[in-house]
């Protein structure tokens, strides 16, 4: 008989001890705890010993000049230059062309749609485009962006690529965050004859601003790390300019309008490049690389950390 | 309507209808609709995309060809479009990918939701959630250097290939954990606790209780997860193309190099295949069947936890 199940410790002398089966039974039961613990912790050791790996091999590359380097044939002098500013201004304009696409069709979906046959399709639309693979996005870029549009391999249309890629998650982030400003608010707006669109641009959207700009950082920081898709688009390329749209010497900064016609690589594209070669300066070069990338990506996130938690509805 | 009259000390208050504004209210609705229809726009341009390409595509080599012939040789003479090789690729990280996760994963999940105090709960699940975060190149330059070469070389000597499967299936495996461990433990935890009172008043032990009553109640959430976790091997890129080598090879051994689907996509996508090119088009033909592979696991994922689950209340 077992008197006592292993959540239950035994506290007084008094207490029966189980006996034969229901013993090894209980035995077994107090065993699989640790089992199951170190499974949990082995996804995690891995991920430690894994960081770990590319510090010891990448943090004697990282200096300023392998940040301000352009890419290079011999590994010691190659550096990030072109693929920083590359990823900052496709990051930049993805963001830019995300936002209002996001809001508008989560508001439309929260607050304007009627609930009809149309707003199922757009709702499970959404759904099964977040399961699309990055990198068929990538070739409806390629097929879309590059060839049809005739924008080439450039820093716009790797932007539009990717905003397409993020957009499932952004509305669904957006969505999310204008449901939780309750309807007393809207109420209170109506009441005073504010029309919808006042009540959403005035109490709704301010109020449910913490909510998207959390999920619109988390869907940069899934965009900043992208490979496939913008490799499809030809991002896999020799990039030894600025993507600055500013020459050093004359122009005032800000006056010549953004490149964004230019060709471009990125930062993971970059590390794509180092890891498939064989020489092991490389290697070193990609891990250096990985770590600028990680710190980016962990500093994105935890920016969004912030957010959320500064703003939590207190009630 | 007409301005009502100002009572001293206020600005008349004006009722007229303003058709202005009315007009803005419409302006505004249709941008939103506008906005919305992105989506949409999105789906139909890849389906088009994709069924465009594939047309042509067809129209050089037979769909005879393509499913009934297992050899996948684009680039030498004689050239063939047997798509089950890269198929096979394909399911060869699959399978070996979840050999690893599944019961690593269903371990956390079912750690997490019956045995671990909230608080460690608490620290645990985003750490495991982390992995979700990292980028996939990632995962693929340690397949290639800290697996294959500092583990898996040294450990198997020349009987794995240099790119082989196994080492991108092992970073696959930990890249889909979180996936299996997240989805699954959220599956568990709502459960409801009387089963578990009750398998425990009959003197189950936490292991019966969680083994025999927790996870067959929660058997569709972990069935969508495994589905949702195999439309990420299937759609992932970089590991494979780094790591697991670009050789088409119909077989399940995880120590040979291989190519996946989404190996030969990038392969061609790094050269520049110009438009109209039977190269260009292959991309599109192989595209159209993964889209339609994750779509169906995809939906797949949905129906069982629609249809299937388990409704305690």
């Amino acid at each position: 008989m077992a008197l006592h199940s292993d959540y239950l410790t035994p506290s007084s002398p008094t207490t029966l001890r189980a006996t034969g089966s229901v013993a090894r039974r209980q035995a077994v039961s107090r065993l699989s705890r640790y089992v199951l613990l170190a499974a949990t912790l082995s996804g995690v050791a891995v991920l430690v010993y894994l960081g770990y790996e590319t510090i010891a091999k990448g943090w004697d590359r990282l200096s300023w000049g392998f940040l301000t380097s352009y890419p290079s044939r011999f590994a010691e002098r190659a550096g990030l230059r072109s693929s920083i500013l590359g990823s900052a201004w496709i990051l930049g304009t993805t963001v830019i062309l995300a936002i209002p696409i996001a809001i508008g069709t989560a508001v439309w979906i929260e607050e304007f749609a009627p609930r009809n046959k149309l707003l199922t399709i757009v709702k499970l639309n959404l759904a099964n485009l977040a399961g699309v693979p990055s990198i068929i996005y990538g070739i409806l870029g390629l097929a879309v962006f590059v060839r049809l549009m005739g924008l080439g391999p450039s820093i716009l249309a790797g932007a539009l690529t990717l905003t397409l890629m993020i957009l499932p998650m952004t509305v669904i982030a957006s969505q999310e965050a204008i449901r939780q400003v309750p309807p007393s608010i809207r109420e209170g707006a109506l009441a005073l004859g504010a029309t919808r669109w006042q009540t959403v641009r005035h109490h709704v959207i301010p109020g449910a601003m913490p909510g998207i700009m959390t999920g619109m950082i988390l869907a940069v920081s899934r965009a900043a790390g992208e490979t496939a898709a913008l490799i499809m688009i030809g991002a896999f390329t020799f990039i030894s300019f600025d993507n600055t749209g500013l020459s050093p010497t004359d122009s005032p900064p800000f006056v010549t309008p953004p490149p964004l016609g230019d060709d471009f690589t990125t930062v993971p594209v970059q590390i794509y490049n180092w890891t498939i070669r064989p020489q092991e300066a490389f290697r070193e070069n990609a891990a250096a690389a990985i770590i600028v990338l990680m710190v980016a990506i962990l500093s994105l996130n935890l920016v969004a950390a912030v957010i959320r938690e500064r703003f939590r509805r207190h009630d | 309507m007409t301005a009502i009259p100002s009572t001293p000390g206020r600005p008349a208050l004006d009722l007229r209808r303003k058709p202005m504004r009315h007009l803005g209210e419409k302006a505004i609705e249709l941008s939103l609709i506008a906005c919305a229809t992105v989506s949409l726009i999105t789906t139909l341009a890849i389906v088009f995309v994709l069924f465009e390409e594939t047309l042509s595509f067809f129209e050089e080599v037979t769909l005879r060809q393509f499913f009934l012939e297992t050899n996948w040789q684009p680039l030498f003479k004689p050239v063939t479009y047997g798509i089950w090789e890269l198929v096979a690729g394909t399911v060869n990280v699959v399978f070996w990918s979840l050999v690893f996760a599944l019961p690593v994963g269903l371990a956390a999940a079912i750690y997490l939701s019956e045995y671990a105090h909230p608080n460690t709960r608490k620290l645990l699940k985003p750490l495991l959630e982390a992995l979700a975060g990292v980028p996939t190149v990632v995962y693929a330059y340690f397949a290639l250097t800290v697996v294959t070469q500092d583990i898996l070389r040294p450990l198997l000597g020349d009987e794995i290939s240099f790119f082989n499967s196994l080492g991108a299936s092992l970073m696959m495996a930990v890249m889909i954990l979180p996936t299996i461990a997240s989805i699954s433990e959220d599956a568990m935890a709502n459960v409801p606790r009387d089963l578990r009172e009750a398998a425990y008043a009959l003197g189950a032990t936490r292991m019966e209780v969680a083994l025999r009553v927790v996870l067959p109640a929660a058997l569709s959430g972990v069935v969508a997860s495994v589905l949702l976790a195999i439309a990420r091997v299937v759609g992932e890129t970089m590991i494979v193309a780094i790591a697991a080598g670009s050789t088409p090879n119909l077989t399940l051994s995880p120590l040979e190099s291989i190519q996946t689907m989404t190996g030969y996509m990038l392969q061609v996508g790094l050269g520049d295949a110009a438009r109209g090119t039977i190269d260009y088009q292959s991309i599109f033909a192989v595209g159209a069947m993964l889209f339609m592979m994750t779509l169906l696991l995809n939906v797949g994922a949905q129906i069982v936890v629609n249809r299937f689950r388990e409704a305690y209340e």
